[in-house]
This record gives C-alpha cells, sequence and structure tokens, in this order.
C-alpha cells in the first residue's frame, strides 16, 4: 500500500511545488494590527454617525447625557469639562492626536501596517486600503462639517467594509487571513462588550421611579451602532426592549457583531493558525478564546442582567486582553531559546 | 533652433516650443524630421490634445499615488510621501542600438566580477601595476574583511544598474558602475503597466520588447547563489525598513519574486546559521538579497552602532551558510576614480576592447590631472568618488564663484577623493510639459542580473529625466523624474 502511495506522479499531490509558507512573526503582527485598527476606525465612525443623526430630534440636556455615553463606549477618558456641541466632540474623536481610538489615527495606523507588509497582501487591498487612507488625511474638521458630516462617516465605514469584501475575495485564506480575522474579532468584541456596558451599567443602575437614563430612541441607537437594527426586529419585531438587545447583541449565534459570534470567529482563527503553525505554544491562546466563547454558549441572559452585567462585561474585555498576550506569546514574542530547542 | 511643425496648421501648438542644438535628440534628427523609430509616436501625438494628453498624465500621477507608489520626504517634522515624477511619452531604442548596449554590459560586468574576485583574492591586477595598489587600499568601499572569503561561484555582482548617456554622437557611453544597492527598478516596471494603460493602442502597435519577467529572473538569479546542499533555498530581501526611502521597491520586489521581506530585527545568527523569526518557530535563511549597505549589515563586522543588520553575519557568510546578493565589498569597483581603470580591466581580462566607451575622467589625486581640474571649475563636473544620488557634486557651469572655491578648497584637502568629468550634454527626450511637448536631458540605467554563466539585462530600463528645464541631474532626490523605457523588437 505504501509502495503504491510512493508511485503516485506529482500532480496528484496538490502544492507539491508549495515551500516556504511559514510567516514572519513581525508580518503576523502587522496583519493583525491592521485589521484591529480598521475595525476600531469603522466602530468609531459608525458611532458617531450614530450619535449626529440622534442628535437631529434631541434637547441639549439630553445631547449632553448621549456624547458622554459615546465616550465611554469608545473607552476615551471625558474631558473634564465636556464640551457640549457637535462639532467639538466629533472633531475630537476624529482627529485628536492625544486621542487613541482617534479615527484618522486609527485608518493611518492601519495603513502604516498594511505597508510593512505590501508582500502578504495583495494589491486590491492596498489600494483599497490606501484610497481610504487619502481619504481621511485630506479632510479637515471644517470641510466635513460643511459638506454633511454624515456623508463623511458613510465613507468611512463603506470604505473599512469594501477592504473586508476585498480582503476575502483577493487574498489566500490561509495564516495571514486568519491573523486578520483575529484581531478584527478581538477588538469587535471588546469593543461591544465595551459599547454594551456603556447603555446597561445606567440603565440597571437606575433606581425605581426616577426618569429611565435609557429611552426607547436609546435602545434603537445602541442597535444602530452595531448595524443590528434589521436583524434585531426580524427575529423581535420592532418592539425595542433592553432584555432581548442585551440578548441579541451578547448571546446571538449568527450575527457577526454579537460577541458570541466574535468570540467563536476568534476561537476559529486561533485555532486555524495553530494547525498551519504547529507552534508550541498555541494552545494557550485557543485555550483563552474557547473559554470566552463557551461562557457565551451557555449563558442566559435573564441570569446575566440579574446578576453583575457590568462585572461580566469588564470581565470579556479583560478576557479580551488575554488572548491578546497569549497570542504575542505563542507567534510573535517567543524566547529565541525555546525555539531554538525545538 | 526651433522645429517647423505641421502641428500648428491643426490649431494647437504642442510641439510650439520644442527645440534642438549640439545635444543628441532622441526623437529628431539635427534636421528636425522624426527619426523612424519615433514616428509613429509622433503621429499619435498630433491625434491628441493637450487636454487628452493632460488626461492621461492625471491618470496615471493618481495611480501612482492609489498604489503608494512613493518616496518620503523629510523635513518639517511629518514625513511626507511624494509620487516620483512620471514623464507620459516613452523613450524608444532600437534593436541595434540595444544590442550594442548589451553587449557592452555583459562584457563590462564580466570584467568587474573578475576584478573584484581578483583583489579580494591575488591581486594579480596590481601586481601588473596596471592600477596603483594605493588607489584600491584608499578606497573607503573596500573591505579588507572579506579578502579571500569564498563566495560562491565567484559571482561577486549579481544584481546591477549601470548609468548610461548618449553623447552628441549619437553613441552611449557608462557614466557609473552601481554595483551596490542599485533601486529603481520597480519604477521601470509600474511605468510599463502604467503605459499600458495610458496608451494602450500605440503599445500594442509597436512591436516593445516586454520586461515583466524581471521578478523571475531576479529569483532564479538568487536561487544560482545558495549552497549546493540546500536544494529548496530560503530566499529573503533585507530592507532597511520601512523608513527608507526605497522601501516601496523592496515590498515590490518580494512581492514579484514571492519571498519573505525581513528586517534585521527578524534574523538572528546562531552556530553560524543564518535564521528568520516566524510564527511557527525559528527558519534557516539561505540567500539575503539584501538591500542594506556594507556598513550596515553586521554590528559586530562594521559599524557597531547599526541596528539595521544582523549581528553575526559575516561569521556566516565566511562560513558559507548564507550568501548575500550583492557580495560584500562590491563597493570598491564603484568608487569613481577605479571607474576611470575599467576598460584597463576589460582588456586584462578578457583581452578585448571595451564595447562601451567610459566618460573621460580625471583623477584629482594625479598631479597633472589636478592642475588641469582646479583651472577648469568652471567648465567641467566634480564628484566625490564614494557618493551616490547625485549628492556631493559640482556642475562647473551651471556653479556659483563661492561653490567652485569650496570645491577648490576641498580638493586641495582630500584629492583622492575627487574626480571631474567633462561637462556632458546628455542626450534630450520629449517630455510632457505644461501642456506642451518640449526635450529635456535623459540619461539611461538599464538592469543587469549576473547569474555567473549567464548575464541577463532586461531589454529596457530606467530612463530618468532631469524635468527642470536645462537642469543635467536626473536623481530623484534633485528634482528628477523618469519615463518608460520601450526597446524594439526589430
Amino acid at each position: 500500500m505504501q509502495n503504491a502511495k510512493a508511485a503516485q506522479p506529482g500532480p496528484f499531490c496538490i502544492l507539491h511545488f508549495a515551500f516556504c509558507i511559514d510567516m514572519l512573526s513581525r508580518d503576523a503582527d502587522s496583519l493583525y494590527w491592521m485589521s484591529r485598527y480598521l475595525e476600531r476606525a469603522e466602530h468609531t465612525a459608525r458611532l458617531i454617525a450614530v450619535g449626529l443623526n440622534q442628535m437631529l430630534d434631541q434637547t441639549a440636556e439630553l445631547a449632553g447625557l448621549r456624547w458622554e455615553r459615546m465616550l465611554a463606549a469608545l473607552r476615551v477618558a471625558p474631558p473634564e469639562e465636556l464640551p457640549s456641541d457637535a462639532y467639538t466632540i466629533t472633531s475630537n474623536l476624529t482627529f485628536a492626536a492625544a486621542n487613541a481610538a482617534a479615527l484618522v489615527d486609527c485608518v493611518s495606523l492601519a495603513r502604516e501596517n498594511a505597508r510593512q507588509v505590501r508582500q502578504q497582501i495583495s494589491s486590491e487591498m492596498w489600494e483599497q486600503l490606501n484610497r481610504l487612507y487619502l481619504r481621511v488625511r485630506a479632510a479637515t474638521p471644517e470641510q466635513i462639517w460643511q459638506s454633511g458630516p454624515i456623508e463623511f462617516y458613510q465613507a468611512v465605514k463603506e470604505g473599512a467594509h469594501l477592504f473586508q469584501g476585498v480582503t476575502d475575495a483577493t487574498m489566500t485564506h490561509g495564516e495571514g487571513w486568519y491573523f486578520i480575522q483575529a484581531g478584527r474579532y478581538l477588538e469587535r468584541a471588546g469593543a461591544t462588550a465595551a459599547l454594551l456596558d456603556a447603555y446597561f451599567q445606567p440603565f440597571l443602575a437606575a433606581t425605581e421611579g426616577a426618569p429611565a437614563p435609557v429611552d426607547f430612541n436609546d435602545w434603537v441607537g445602541l442597535l444602530k451602532c452595531c448595524t443590528a437594527h434589521e436583524a434585531y426586529c426580524k427575529i423581535y419585531t420592532a418592539d425595542v426592549q433592553p432584555t432581548p438587545v442585551a440578548e441579541f447583541l451578547l448571546l446571538h449565534g449568527e450575527f457577526p457583531r454579537s460577541v458570541r459570534f466574535c468570540a467563536d470567529s476568534l476561537q476559529h482563527a486561533l485555532h486555524a493558525i495553530a494547525q498551519s503553525t504547529g507552534s508550541k505554544g498555541a494552545g494557550r491562546a485557543e485555550r483563552l478564546a474557547g473559554r470566552l466563547r463557551a461562557s457565551l454558549d451557555y449563558g442566559q441572559v435573564e441570569e446575566i442582567m440579574a446578576d453583575d452585567m457590568h462585572a461580566d462585561l469588564v470581565n470579556i474585555q479583560r478576557q479580551c486582553s488575554g488572548i491578546h498576550a497569549a497570542i504575542y506569546q505563542a507567534y510573535v514574542t517567543y524566547p529565541v531559546e525555546s525555539a531554538l530547542t525545538q | 533652433m526651433l522645429i517647423e511643425h505641421s502641428a500648428r496648421a491643426n490649431g494647437h501648438s504642442l510641439f510650439g516650443s520644442y527645440f534642438l542644438d549640439a545635444a543628441y535628440d532622441e526623437m529628431f534628427d539635427p534636421a528636425g524630421t522624426p527619426r523612424p523609430h519615433f514616428l509613429p509616436l509622433y503621429q499619435r501625438l498630433h491625434e491628441l490634445t493637450p487636454r487628452d494628453l493632460q488626461q492621461r498624465q492625471s491618470y496615471a500621477d493618481l495611480t501612482f499615488l492609489n498604489q503608494g507608489i512613493t518616496f518620503t520626504v523629510y523635513g518639517d517634522g511629518e514625513g511626507t510621501e511624494r509620487i516620483f515624477p512620471y514623464d507620459l511619452l516613452p523613450r524608444i531604442i532600437t534593436a541595434s542600438e540595444w544590442a550594442v548596449i548589451e553587449q557592452g554590459l555583459k562584457q563590462r560586468i564580466h570584467a568587474l566580477n573578475l576584478f573584484l574576485h581578483d583583489i579580494y583574492h591575488e591581486a594579480r591586477i596590481l601586481a601588473a601595476g596596471l592600477i596603483p595598489r594605493e588607489l584600491i587600499y584608499t578606497c573607503q568601499h573596500f573591505r579588507r574583511e572579506v579578502r579571500g572569503v569564498q563566495v560562491p561561484r565567484k559571482i561577486y555582482v549579481s544584481v546591477a544598474g549601470t548609468d548610461l548617456v548618449r553623447l552628441p554622437s549619437g553613441q552611449f557611453a557608462v557614466l557609473e558602475d552601481n554595483l551596490r544597492v542599485p533601486s529603481g527598478v520597480s519604477y521601470m516596471l509600474t511605468n510599463r503597466q502604467v503605459m499600458k494603460r495610458a496608451f494602450p493602442r500605440l503599445f500594442a502597435n509597436y512591436g516593445v520588447r516586454p520586461i515583466d519577467h524581471y521578478g523571475r529572473a531576479l529569483l532564479t538569479t538568487l536561487r544560482s547563489l545558495a549552497p549546493a546542499h540546500r536544494p529548496e533555498p530560503t530566499i529573503v530581501v533585507l530592507t532597511p525598513g520601512v523608513f527608507n526611502s526605497a522601501y516601496f521597491e523592496h515590498t515590490f520586489l518580494a512581492r514579484q519574486m514571492g519571498v519573505e521581506l525581513v528586517e534585521g530585527r527578524d534574523l538572528l545568527v546562531h552556530d553560524n546559521i543564518v535564521y528568520m523569526r516566524t510564527t511557527a518557530g525559528l527558519r534557516r535563511v539561505d540567500v539575503i538579497y539584501r538591500r542594506v549597505d556594507d556598513d550596515f549589515v553586521d554590528s559586530l563586522t562594521f559599524r557597531s552602532d547599526s541596528i539595521l543588520g544582523v549581528a553575526g553575519l559575516i561569521n556566516a557568510y565566511r562560513a558559507g551558510n548564507v550568501a548575500l546578493a550583492n557580495a560584500v565589498g562590491t563597493g570598491v569597483a564603484d568608487d569613481k576614480a577605479v571607474y576611470a581603470y575599467v576598460p584597463r580591466m576589460i582588456k586584462y581580462y578578457l583581452g578585448e576592447e571595451p564595447i562601451l566607451p567610459n566618460v573621460e575622467t580625471y583623477l584629482c589625486d594625479d598631479p597633472s590631472d589636478r592642475t588641469y581640474v582646479l583651472e577648469r571649475l568652471d567648465e567641467l563636473v566634480v564628484k566625490a568618488v564614494g557618493e551616490s544620488g547625485g549628492y556631493g557634486m559640482l556642475i562647473g557651469p551651471h556653479s556659483t564663484a563661492e561653490e567652485r572655491e569650496q570645491f577648490r578648497l576641498r580638493i586641495l584637502e582630500n584629492p583622492r577623493n575627487y574626480i571631474a568629468q567633462p561637462t556632458l550634454a546628455l542626450s534630450r527626450a520629449p517630455c510632457f510639459i505644461e501642456g506642451r511637448v518640449e526635450p529635456r536631458h535623459v540619461d539611461l540605467r538599464p538592469y543587469i542580473l549576473n547569474g555567473g554563466d549567464e548575464i541577463t539585462i532586461i531589454p529596457g530600463g530606467l530612463t530618468r529625466v532631469a524635468l527642470r528645464k536645462g537642469s543635467l541631474v536626473v536623481n530623484s532626490s534633485q528634482g528628477g523624474g523618469s519615463k518608460d523605457t520601450w526597446v524594439l523588437f526589430e
């Protein structure tokens, strides 16, 4: 039997001539961060767009509350004195260099990482990301505001979506692609958890009888922040209620922005990377992602909300950091001595 | 003299300010008639309005910008990215002209490679008295550290990009041999891609020899350097990093060849074997196409403050465990004073007459040459011997008295460091400038791959253009641009 197999001519053996499929640690690192930064930019753009839309029908008092909540959702420390006008707040979120989530910086960093792995990504991917970069770099706060701010943030979202589509269509779905997936879903899981926390913490902390700090329009806004409004209505109807919103955004198995979906995709990506590299340190990252996924797979929304939901959401973000550290330990910053003894 | 053109009759004067003088014009003969191989282009240009051309030019510029084919200019804190100016009109070379260039370059690279081997081994050419010993041993790019090192298949120069200029007689001459890390090949290839989109019909009918096989030819050349016991060698391109002005080219070449692009920090040497750090652990590296200068390649052997290279690389290289392209120490043949002796090398090693002449060169180290040079600083071009990229240069006719005085003092202080050449009337080619076609000075850098048994020259090259009117400097750092270069089948 073995002899017969050995006699098989080359063409039956797929990838017979493939060689050098290992990926540089630095390249994996750049792909991962390229993806994370772009996801972050898209998230920021979406939140700003929703905020600007809501602004059209709200009182000044409500506006201040909502902007404050948005800063919390983006994990940006609110300034001492919150500027109340939308222009200043959105400009800060879009341009301010001191702000880790500033949109233009995220796009620039995504592009800078892509520039360092030009040979790993397709030319189509690079050109799409570069076009997006040139678009946001050319923008100024005044110009965005004059030509209709929603249009600008819409363009950023579309640019990011297009990049994902081009990536899926033109890049080999191998190790590098999985690092891109891992970066995107890790970033998205943490960001969605933070977003939920910004809405549910004040909602659950509200005392009986006081006016609800989060109203119907806010819950719709939250869904829109995750482009989930239409998908939600299909399942739960247009009757938007806090508990089903939490269930949908936290535990839904098939909606691509739910935390559970992210954890599932993350684990899948890490599994694929572990398979293709055979790295010794791979087990830990995969296990941590699996644990996060399992806790969401078997989670019950009523229990989560009755218990300490804030602690749960913080814990999810902490687990994301842990998975990030494990990925680094396994693939990027492993000690040379351990690799030499293999 | 201005040329009379039928174009004026068409209502637009595309060639209205085209002029001819002593310099060789690539498109027109001295009488102002288009040369036969430029005629189809000339006719096509008359069918187009300046506006059509402007549209194509804008399209080309946008393509470069979108593809990120840029170099970084540093200055005001934040580096800005600029595109390398691209001229829309091709430079066309006939098959017979190319045949001479090709033969001449093969001969020259062959001789230079033999020279490098000789210099780092027996140094017979020095013993024979053909080149002064002190000239070689005082050369700042001579690397005594690699004397006697056995270089794979005795190939010192794997990749070269020789700068040619065309003299008023129409003959091509060699201006410089770039044997260290010649850049610009990515522009040659992308210029062609853009050209095919800007003038598809014209291109299709012209019979232009393809250049797209460069990546594969480079890969074959590098693979031939791998140690014999490594049948499936790992080849990498070593870049100084993303801040290097040629970074785009490094990524481009890595993609064209399908190999890894590495930085010094991705590599390490253990037991004289070079490894790269991958997600699957360490992987052995066999051939390095390095785009890092000798000085920075190994902090244990050369500059100790370098973080661009790999500590211990030269030891692995000496042990024969890794090949470097180009070999360490090729810069000695790049020295502009050593350049003057290349015709003698060709005679000595090959017993042949040089096919491509040198440009007349005066060595400031030689007392009678020096006197001659110092008397004619306002006529000559003075160059520092170890520089490249158009730096450290005095162009006599375009210089101020103050600059000439500075160079006079520098020459007297360190004569070995300077050479002088006559100010050449470089040939001119038509360029599209501000809505008109005007002649500008050009040079030509063909790219040469030396696989030992066979030397391959890609039919084409980078034609660099001095876009400023009257300027003779074509370097991108000094306001130069480039254009596509067509070598015709016949």
